[in-house]
Order: C-alpha cells, then structure tokens, then sequence
C-alpha cells in the first residue's frame, strides 16, 4: 500500500537489470539493422518510415518500454492476485486458437489480430510461470509431497500438450524448462536422475543399434541383479524393481522413441535431429507416406545449419566487422533475423564479439538467479527463477541450434531476435521481476 | 519452506555456467581452430569475375588497322524475369519457333539457374542487334551484353592473322595453369605465334553476389580488383592494298603468292589460294563456315605458302647457276648444243626450245630456260673435279642449297611454317643403296626429282640473289608497341644473314642479265612492265599425285619468281598456281602484277582486263572432286557406324541407298581388314560413273 503512494517509481528497482536489457535490445537491432541495410539506404528515412524491420522492432521496443512503465506502477499484489486468472485467460486464448488461427509457415498457433500477429503459446510462458509460483508459494502447499509435484507438473505440461497439438514442438519444450524452479524449490534430485537417465536413453536409442542396445540394457540389469543380490535382503523386491526398470528401458527403446518419431514429431523435426546427430534417417521411410520426400528435406534441414556454421565460423577471432559480413548481408543464412540473428554477432564481431554477448547473458542470468536468492517471498523467488529458467532455455537452444550444437527448433533470441510478440513477452516477463524485486521486503502470497 | 533447498541454486547456477561454458567452446571451435569457413563464406559470396583485357591491334606498313577489335551483342536472358515477355514477337525477330524458345530457355534455366543471365544467341548480326534493341522493351528478362571480338576490316590476310579460339585442356596444361577454361587464345598466325604480345593482361574483379546468385556489387569496394592491361598492338611490313590484290588473283586456284622486301626481309603480301574471308570465323555462324573448310579437301585453311611443297621447276635454275659459277665449274661463256633434250644420261630430259642457239650461252639459257643447259650444269657441280668424288659434290650442292635458305626451315614469324626438302646423299644412299651417281638425280637440275621448296623459300632465295649474298629472315611485324629488352622475340629478324657474299657481285650480275633477259625477251615477255627493270625466271613444274592408289599424272604446277627493279631491289614475288600449266600462263602475270602495284601504286588501265580475267579464272584442279567424294563418303560410313543414321551414307550407295539391307549392321569388334574390303564394296561401286565426271 505504501508502493502506491511512493512519488517515485525508480525505488527498489534494480537498474543493473535494466541497463542489461537496454544493452540487449540494442544489440539486437544493430545487428537487425545489420541483416537488412542494403549499400546505399537512406538509414534516416528506413528507420522513419517503419517499414524495414529495424524500424518495426524499434516500434516494438517503445511498446514494451511503455509496457515496462506501466509494470512499474503496477502494485506487486496485483500479480500475485491475479495469477491464476491470467493462466485460465491464457489456457483460453490457446484453445480459441484452434478455430481462429491463421496458417502461417506451417503452424497453427497463430491468431491474427489486425495488423498484429498473437501467439498465445509464448505469452503464455508468462502465465505459467505466475501460475507455478502462485501454485508454490501457497502455504498450504506440501511441496514434499508426491501429488503436488503432479499438480506443479500439470501446470506447465497443459500448455505444453495443447502446444504440440498446434504443431510448435519447439515452444512445446520451453515449458519443460520450469522444472529448474521445482528443482529448486525441492523436487527431489531422483526425477532429474530419472529424467537424465531417459534422455541418454534416448539418445543411446538413436545412436546405437537397437538390437545392442537391448543386449547392453540386459547386461547391465543382470549386473544389476548379481551385485544387488549380495548387498540387499529384500531379493524379491529386488528383481522386481530391476525387471521393472529393464522393461520400461526396452520398451522405451522399442517402441516409445520410434512411436513419438513416427508419430508425434513431424518429418522435419526428425530430419533435424538426425541431421544434427549426423546419421541416416532410419524412419524416414515411413514418413514419406505423408508426402516428405526424405532427400531433399534433409538437404534443406542441413542447408540451414550449415550455411549458419559457416557464418559464424567465417567470424574468426575478431570478426568481419559491423556490415561486412557475407553471409548475413546476402540471405545466405535463413531466418536470419529472427532464430539466427545470432549468426550476425558471430560473423560481425567474431569469437570476441560472441564471448561478449555470451557474458552479458550469463551476467543477466547469474543476477536473476541472486536476485531471486534475496527474496523474501517465495512467490517472487519463484516467479524470479522461472524468468531466469525460460531465458536460460531460449539462449541456451537458440545458440546451440546455430553452431549445430542442437536441432533445429524455432525459438527467439531473448531481447535480440527480431519479433513483437517475443520482445513483449521478454519484456514484460523481466518488468514484473523488477517490480516484484523492488518490493522484495514484503512478504506476498 | 524451501529455504533448505538454498544449496540448490548453486546447482541451477553451475548448470548454467557449464552450459555457456559449451558454447564457449564450440564457438572457439567454429571460430578460431577450424579456419575453413572463411574460404567457405568467401565462395559462398564472393565472385572473381576475370576481366579481358583488348587483344593487340595489327596495323600494315601505312598504319592501317588490319586486325582490331569490335563489339558484338549477345542476347541473354535471366528466365525467371522473362515470364511476361512477348515470346511471338521475340520469335518473329529472331525467325525462331515457340518450342525452339522453350528449349532454349529451359537450356538456360539449365545452364545458370532462373536467377542468372544466360546467353540466349549469341554474336547478333548488325541487323538483328538493331531491330533487337529497338523492341528490347516488349521483352523483360532478356538484354543485349557487349562482347569483344576480333574483326578484320580488310577482310583479307586470314592465312597470315590466324584466329582466336577458346583454350583446349592441352593448351591449358602446357601454359603451367597461366590460361583458364574460357579465355581466348591465338590458335594460328600472328594472333599465335605474337600470344605473348597481344593478349594484355588477364584482370580480375571481385563481385559479390546473394543467396539467389545474383551480383549485388563490388566486394570491398574494389579493394582487391586488378585491371586488365591492353595487349600490345603490332606494326606489321604487310601493304594491305597489295594483300587483297594477291588474294583476289589466287582466288579460285590452289597455291600461294608470297611479295617481301629483300632489304628487311618484311613480307609485303601473303596469300595462299583457296582463301577465305577471316571475318567468317568470328561472326555468328563461325562453327559452321569453321567445320565447312575443315572438311573441304581442297583445305582453305591451309596456308600454302609456308606449308605448300612444290618442285621449284625452272625457277630453281637461277640458283643452279650460281652454285656452279661459284664452284668455277661453268663461266658465263658456257654453252651447250641442245635441240630440244639433254641425251647425256641413260633417261631424256625434254627441253622446250628447239632452236639452235637458245643455249649459247649462260644468259640465253636463263632466259629461256634451257634444261639441257642446267642439266648438264648440275652434272658438272656434282661432278665437279676438284672433288674426288659425285659424293662429295652432292654434299657440297646441297650446303649451297641450304645457305640459300632452302630445305629447313626459314623461321617466318608464323607457327607450323614447312622445311620442304633438299635431298642429301642420306637419302639417295637409301633409295639406290649407295649406288648412284649424277645421272640418278640429274633432273633436280631443273628443279624436280626429289627437290621441294615452299612458296616463302623461293621468295627468300630470291632475296639472296637480288641483295647479293645476305637475307634477313622474312616475317611480318616491324615492331611492337613500346618495345622493351624483354621482348627477344624480334631479334632474330634483325640479324643480317650474310650468307652468300663471299660470291663475287659481277657472278650475281651475270645471273641478274639472265633473269632480266627472262622478262624482256624470253619466257616471261608477259610479266613486262615498261619502265621497271624486273629480273624473273618462270617455270614449268611436273607433278604427281596419289588418287584411288594409283599414281597420276597432274597438270604442271605454273611458277614464277621475279625481283625489282634489278638496281635497287624493293620487292621479291614467288607465285606458285598448282596445276595451271606454264608458268607465263597464270603465275608470271600474277607476279608482275603484285610487282607494279607495289612499285607504281597502281596497275596500268589496258592491263585491268587481265587482273579480272586472272582472278576470276577458276583453275581448282579436278581430281580434288574425286578426293572430295571419297572423303565424304568414308566419312559417312563412319557416321553411320557410330550412329545409325543412314541419311549421309544413302547417296554414297549403289542405287541411291536403297540397297541399305544388304548392309549388315557391323558387329563390335570387325576387324579392320573386313571393314575396308565393305567399304570398297559398297562405297567404291561407283567408280565407273565417278570417272565419267572426271575424265
């Protein structure tokens, strides 16, 4: 009630956070800006008449610094009041779109509305996580229980279900990346080990040979079972966790990764991922039912990657310098505004210049994480940790994806890649934090 | 509640830290250890675009350009921006049908893809540029690009210029790397063997071009560029106006004219019958007029007068003569009885004059060519006392032959220029097993038996013989634009090669009188210009060849050499017209005609009829009708092995090809004796009718 009344905003609020963002958006429409500029543009008048995207992501970016404002005259309270009613608001906003969207690039997660394109799955980002602090920093929340790590797991697995249903698997997986803040709020470590376990599991799978890969799997539960059988006395029990963990491994192995490659992911997708892990696509055979020829969109899925390599490899140690890079300048890198934007920084301004842009983020990051540390609320320490969750995902991905590290998978560069939605997003998402942050002596629920 | 989970955001910290910590690395990777992409980013992007420098220009003696450069159009298109052109109109200018345009788009969008431009056709006739260029807008998509090309504005000296073709993958390997797939490359006359000179400087420009191709401007703002040098240009001796006169009267003949200055060795006029128009291999259809003359037996491409090996006849016995007078083995008082042949070996040698006295002495022999007189002459040299055997004097004869610059090459600034031949005792040795004597070869003494010479010999020889001994070796160019040390080539034609001037100057006068005596009243009365005094010999060549395995006898090569005027030399003229009979009859006129030119700068008015009747003359000996047929018929034998296709062997078989199933279709692997035998079968039936055409 006192924020209210407080003739100043500025109190309490981080500005480290906030010359970090306006870095960030700086960068990122320089090197917009460097994508688009042709030799001879009249650079006043582009960026007057709001046609190029620099000058649009101009405009986005005084939208969200107006959003920032208003966010910091906003009452704490009212976020964490609100909470839930924004994730059912966005929860709707999701399903309207399956009636109302409108095909574009082969997603159906977009509404257009006027001029302006919405994509619910990335506000939503925002939701969930006011929704999973809400739902953790309840006191009547046990979070030691069984049942609430599944009601916090369904917070942020709905949106994620009703994502891949509109064919955006990539955003899909942003949400998974909450389950850092359930980490640090207790979830205890066996479901990382189990969830690490499944993942080398699945990569085993699309490594090795099916069949040796069973035989390995075998091996391993018969040592399992010879050494348990010396060390324990529960024998029976034993066997039967064993024969469990066996069974759910081959099955897992079986028929759990080729079901979702054939079935969930799309032909691209999986193109992708075996284009990243360098191996033939063994179902691709079965995807060319649906019509994908297997070549040629491997060819396409390698282009990307490739041609990204080579720009930012082409930086060296000390880059080409601010708009002399080839392959940025002449489109040879798709999508180069908006997921590979990092392949301008790359071949601009070279290893050094990338170190840079990569410290300012981790910088971002570490202060997120300490800021989230210093709260007395657990809604905010929470809410403080999802934020720093997501941007560690998107960096983390969207990088890799560039210099091959990862598939290829359509997520933004916080704060830099070209998009209105993403930039607002960001934005707000950080402008609650500080405002949360400022009133970090309060204790909210 | 959770505040025992503190330790946690260490973890959450150190799982971050170490996943920055892996795109550190890969960057490291990626950016400073593999230094592939920066050649990969540079050929993704950048477009070194080789820049042509201007070939050199040929002037003649009076700075007339007779080899230059022009610009010709191609009309190219880029087939994605040709959607809406108006494909009929386009057709109709370029007398084209709609699939023919079809095809040939598809062909570019082939050849550069649907962004670039490709050449649609190629080096437009003036006429088709212009009406082309006026309509130009009607059709999007397509542009008319300059390319440079070599013109000859004379249209004259193709034999001498040569031409410029794209470079050949052996041309390429033997250059060491230094010529590309594409350049140009002189492939005969001047335009090869002055390469070096001509070419200028390759340069190159970096362009930069997008993801579609396209060139989208320079790469550094031309930081890199390197700008063609011009090639040289070259000042040749040739007098264009003379040139044309020689091509004009060679025209319709086999042989060769040859007209040098003997006091620079500089070759005035070159022509080699049958010409063509060197403009007819740079234009539009020179693939087509190239493959014609290639397949054309009487071989327009040949350049006769340093590849033609004719026997000298008659026109050798001037050098017959001072050979002997040199050796002392005849005085200019010598003579001879003859009444119209020399019995003095077991075989006759004709002789055509009868009456007594024509070989009284030297100068009358000359004059009217007396082949008693020079065959006795040889018999002498080679028999020559002083010598203790023919052996020694054949070998002495033939070190005078070769002083005079005959049997080797002479080094004429032209490649794959011919030796001909002067026999040696190596080569009689071979022939009659050592046992001969002057008698065997007693004819060479009027230039025939095995002695050959090439048209630019027999003017070169008659360079020594009107300089008195020396001779500078004939070529064509003066100097070379800004000239320096480095450029050796022309030194060798700068050398004075004083050769003969140790025979005594009254020894070349006696054999000038005769010469001279040759125009003003003996054989060549016909080659008389009033005024100049021209010292000639004519001759008569007998000549063989081999058609259908039999050795025939062809019609006798027609010769002429001549200088003038005797006091102070300025042009030495070899004419050679195969089988056109004496040598008064087509090369004596010819010679003396190219001899006024040069000396009056114009031909006489009552002598015109003659320049016209000459070179309008069409004296292409027959046998080359029969040649014709059967190289075009075996050639069809073996288009139809390879193809099938029975359309050119249908009028090479017996009964206008109807026949065609007693053809058996070759098996793979006919031996070679059996294809013959169904060659001389099937092609050579008819023979009978064939003979019918050329009795």
């Amino acid at each position: 009630m006192n924020n209210q009344r407080n003739p100043t905003i500025s109190k309490g609020v981080d500005s480290t956070l906030i010359w970090l963002y306006l870095l960030l958006v700086a960068i990122g429409l320089m090197s917009i800006f460097s994508v688009t500029y042709h030799e001879g543009d009249d650079v006043l008048r582009s960026f007057l008449n709001f046609k190029t995207n620099y000058s649009k992501q101009l405009i986005f970016f005084a939208a969200s610094l107006l959003i920032g404002l208003f966010i910091l005259l906003t009452d704490s309270k009212f976020f964490t009041a609100t909470a839930n009613i924004w994730y059912a608001f966005g929860i709707l906003l999701m399903l309207l779109v399956f009636p109302f969207h409108t095909n574009i690039k082969g997603t159906e997660s977009i509404i257009k509305l006027g001029g302006f394109n919405l994509q619910p799955a990335e506000l939503m980002k925002l939701f969930v996580c006011l929704a999973l602090a809400k739902y953790l920093s309840r006191v009547e929340t046990d979070f030691n229980k069984t049942s609430s790590h599944l009601m916090a797991a369904g917070i942020l697995v709905l949106p994620a279900l009703i994502t891949i249903a509109q064919h955006e698997t990539g955003l899909a997986l942003v949400f998974f990346a909450f389950f850092l803040v359930m980490f640090r709020e207790g979830l205890p470590a066996g479901y990382l080990v189990i969830g690490f376990s499944l993942a080398v599991l699945v990569v085993a799978t699309l490594l090795v040979d099916k069949n040796v890969l069973a035989i390995v799997l075998t091996a391993i539960a018969i040592v399992a079972i010879y050494f348990g059988w010396r060390i324990t006395r529960q024998r029976r029990e034993l066997i039967i966790i064993v024969a469990v963990v066996w069974a759910s491994c081959v099955g897992v192995q079986r028929f759990a990764v080729p079901f979702i490659f054939t079935h969930v992911l799309k032909g691209y997708q999986v193109e992708r991922i075996f284009s990243l892990i360098g191996r033939e696509n063994p179902y691709a055979k079965l995807n060319t039912v649906e019509g994908d020829e297997p070549v040629a969109v491997k060819k396409d899925t390698d282009y990307n990657v490739r041609q990204s390599k080579i720009a930012i490899g082409s930086g060296g140690f000390i880059g080409r310098g601010f708009l002399k890079g080839t392959q940025t300048r002449f489109d040879f890198v798709p999508e180069q505004s908006t997921d590979f934007i990092f392949c301008t920084i790359g071949e601009g301004f070279g290893f050094l210049g990338s170190l840079a842009v990569l410290g300012i983020y981790i910088f971002l990051l570490l202060r997120i994480v300490n800021i989230a540390e210093r709260q007395r609320s657990v809604f905010s320490r929470c809410y403080a940790y999802g934020v720093a969750s997501v941007f560690f995902f998107h960096i983390a991905i969207n990088i890799c994806m560039t210099i091959g590290l990862a598939p290829v998978i359509g997520i933004p560069l916080p704060f830099i890649s070209y998009g209105g939605t993403s930039l607002i997003t960001f934005t707000t998402m950080l402008f609650i934090l500080i405002r949360l942050d400022a009133d970090r002596q309060m204790v909210l629920r | 509640m959770s505040v025992f989970n503190q330790s946690r955001s260490n973890i959450i910290r150190l799982i971050f830290l170490g996943l920055f910590l892996i795109i550190i690395v890969q960057l490291f990777n990626l950016q400073v250890i593999q230094g592939k992409y920066k050649q990969l980013a540079m050929d993704n992007a950048v477009f070194p675009k080789v820049k042509y420098p201007d070939r050199g220009i040929i002037y003649d003696r009076k700075n007339r350009p007779i080899l230059n450069n022009t610009i010709m159009y191609d009309l190219v298109v880029v087939p994605n921006e040709a959607r809406k052109t108006d494909t009929f109109g386009l057709c109709e200018i370029l007398g084209i049908d709609t699939a023919e345009y079809r095809k040939r788009i598809i062909e570019a969008r082939i050849k550069n893809g649907p962004y670039r431009p490709s050449i649609f056709e190629d080096l437009l006739e003036p006429l088709l540029q212009a009406r082309l260029d006026e309509n130009l807008w009607k059709f999007p998509g397509f542009a008319l690009v300059e390319r440079p090309v070599r013109v000859y504005p004379f249209n004259a000296a193709a034999h001498i210029m040569g031409y410029i073709g794209e470079a050949d993958s052996g041309i390429i390997k033997r250059s060491g790397g230094y010529y590309h797939m594409g350049d140009y490359v002189g492939r005969n006359g001047l335009e090869a063997y002055y390469e070096r000179v001509l070419m200028g400087q390759r340069g190159v420009e970096f362009l930069l071009k997008d993801n579609k191709n396209r060139l989208v401007g320079n790469y550094e703002k031309g930081r890199y560029d390197t700008p063609a040098v011009r090639g040289r240009n070259l000042n040749t001796y040739i007098d264009i106006e003379l040139q044309q006169l020689a091509e004009k009267l060679i025209s319709g003949k086999m042989g060769a004219v040859v007209a040098l200055d003997p006091k620079t060795g500089g070759i005035l006029a070159m022509a080699s019958g049958p010409n063509f128009n060197p403009n007819s291999l740079t234009g539009p259809n020179k693939q087509k007029n190239y493959a014609s003359m290639v397949l054309d037996v009487s071989a327009p491409l040949l350049n006769r007068a340093i590849k033609g090996q004719y026997p000298p006849g008659s026109t050798y016995k001037p050098i017959g003569a001072l050979i002997a007078l040199d050796e002392g083995v005849i005085n200019q008082n010598s003579g001879i009885g003859c009444t119209g042949a020399y019995y003095g070996c077991n075989k006759v040698v004709r002789c055509t004059e009868h009456w007594q006295g024509h070989s009284a002495n030297l100068r009358l022999s000359i004059a009217w060519s007396c082949n008693s007189f020079f065959s006795d002459v040889f018999r002498k040299t080679v028999d020559n006392p002083a010598y203790h055997s023919s052996r020694t004097g054949l070998v002495k004869w033939t070190e005078y032959m070769h002083a005079f610059g005959l049997g080797h090459r002479v080094g004429i600034d032209l490649p794959s220029e011919d030796g001909a031949n002067v026999p040696d005792t190596t080569q009689y040795d071979k022939e009659y097993r050592r046992s001969w004597n002057s008698c065997t070869m007693v004819t060479l003494g009027i230039g025939q038996d095995k002695l050959t010479v090439t048209p630019l010999q027999m003017a070169n020889s008659m360079a020594i013989i009107a300089n008195k001994g020396y001779y500078y070796i004939p070529h064509f160019v003066k100097s070379i634009e800004n000239e320096t040390g480095q450029d050796t080539v022309m030194k060798k034609y700068r050398q004075k090669h004083e050769v003969l001037t140790h025979i005594p100057n009254d020894v070349f006068d006696i054999v000038q009188e005769g010469m001279q005596d040759v125009v003003e009243n003996g054989t060549a009365k016909v080659a008389r210009i009033p005024g100049i005094s021209i010292c000639a010999k004519t001759g008569t060549a007998e000549n063989k060849t081999v058609l259908d395995g039999k050795v025939i006898q062809l019609k006798d090569n027609s010769m002429f050499v001549c200088f003038a005027p005797r006091e102070d030399p300025k042009i030495c003229v070899a004419v050679v017209v195969q089988n056109g009979g004496f040598g008064a009859t087509w090369a004596a006129p010819i010679g003396s005609f190219l001899v006024e030119k040069y000396l009056t700068d114009s031909i006489r008015a009552e002598r015109m009829p003659d320049v016209k009747r000459i070179s309008e003359a069409n004296i292409m000996p027959e046998y080359l009708n029969r040649l014709q047929y059967k190289t075009d018929s075996i050639r069809a034998w073996k288009w139809f092995n390879i193809t099938k296709d029975s359309n050119y062997i249908k009028k090479y078989m017996p009964h206008g090809g109807k026949k065609t199933a007693v053809l058996p279709a070759p098996v793979a692997g006919v031996k070679h004796a059996e294809k013959d035998q169904m060659i001389n079968k099937n092609l050579y039936a008819k023979r009978s009718t064939t003979d019918k055409r050329n009795p």
